[in-house]
């Protein structure tokens, strides 16, 4: 890694550490859910029903962190901002790993 | 624009998966033909950059939230194809461990931010760019690659939404996403339009300008005009 590649990733880090942010704005200026992106009782609230099909398969995946959330939507904001920056951690971690395996992989195949 | 478990039929979501995994075996063929060992750490980089990009929710004022995606800027520096990778390892981790994206809608999610974006990116900064190697050929192209990228993007998404009361429904019920088209499209398109796509569009001018200043050599985007 060259010297700015490594300037980088410490802007990688900063925007894990700031990424609450993107919690606490939609929350001051009183925005809801994206679009489309509604859980079942959002939906009943919004059209009056449930569709079927969406009732069946709307929970078939049970995430280990949802939300990027450790806590609950009552948690506190620091309990939420701290699952947060942990989250995007795990994510630079992850995304970093998995390409990484996936470019030596690539690139052993080559020779 | 992540979209749920529960909201595309097996009919929409199942071909979606076919052809994100088209895209992305040319992908990996492409990466492997052209990686070098400088770009190796880019590559992890590019794809963590587009994960946490898309953590910072922006609100439109008593309105919906929304956020950039980053796949405009990692199609210009690493190249549309880099970028079909990187983006969609980072929605695939979002939707297991984070419950960001539904587990059927893998395919529609990677194919309409990791394909539709990049590509839409990418053929929009060479229009605009034309032959210049700088100046605000270059920057304006930058910013309209991200803005009509993410708004490409959010239309298709839309569509695909707005498709399902037509072909999944029983006795006049919706089975899965609920709205249709006309109410979708509008939506969606609407706000990125307006805000989000803004916002695609600095990030991917702001991060250029970056690159030039700093590794310039590296930006797919700008080499050679052939």
């Amino acid at each position: 890694m060259n010297a700015f590649q490594k300037k980088l990733l410490v802007i990688l880090v900063v925007l894990a550490v700031i990424s609450p942010i993107g919690i606490y704005l939609p929350t001051a200026f009183n925005a809801e859910d994206a679009w489309g992106e509604w859980s079942t009782e959002t939906v009943e609230k919004l059209v009056g029903f449930v569709p079927e099909k969406m009732k069946e398969v709307a929970d078939l995946w049970k995430a280990p962190i949802p939300d990027y959330n450790l806590g609950d939507e009552k948690s506190s904001f620091t309990v939420q901002a701290l699952s947060y920056i942990l989250s995007g951690a795990i994510g630079i971690a992850l995304c970093g790993l998995l390409l990484y395996g996936l470019s030596k992989l690539l690139v052993r195949k080559k020779e | 624009m992540h979209i749920p478990d529960g909201y595309l039929s097996p009919q929409t979501y199942i071909p979606l998966y076919a052809v994100f995994a088209g895209f992305l075996a040319v992908a990996l063929k492409k990466i492997r033909e052209t990686l070098s060992a400088k770009n190796i750490p880019y590559l992890g980089m590019a794809s963590a950059f587009s994960f946490l990009i898309m953590m910072f929710n922006v609100p439109i004022p008593g309105g919906t939230t929304g956020h950039a995606v980053g796949a405009s800027i990692v199609a210009l520096v690493l190249g549309p194809w880099t970028a079909v990778a990187a983006v969609s390892v980072a929605l695939i981790i979002q939707a297991f461990l984070f419950g960001d994206g539904g587990i059927t809608a893998i395919g529609a999610n990677c194919f309409n931010m990791a394909v539709v974006m990049p590509f839409v990116s990418i053929v929009v900064f060479k229009l605009v760019r034309g032959r210049a190697s700088g100046g605000w050929r270059v920057y304006l192209g930058s910013f309209l690659a991200g803005y009509i990228g993410l708004v490409a993007a959010a239309i298709v998404t839309a569509v695909e939404f707005g498709i399902q009361p037509l072909i999944a429904s029983a006795n006049g019920r919706p089975l899965y996403a609920p709205y249709p088209i006309e109410i979708a499209l509008p939506a969606m398109a609407i706000e990125h339009l307006v805000l989000f796509g803004v916002i695609e569009g600095l990030v991917t001018l702001l991060v250029l300008m970056y690159f030039l200043k700093n590794d310039r050599d590296s930006v797919y985007a700008l080499k050679e005009v052939k």
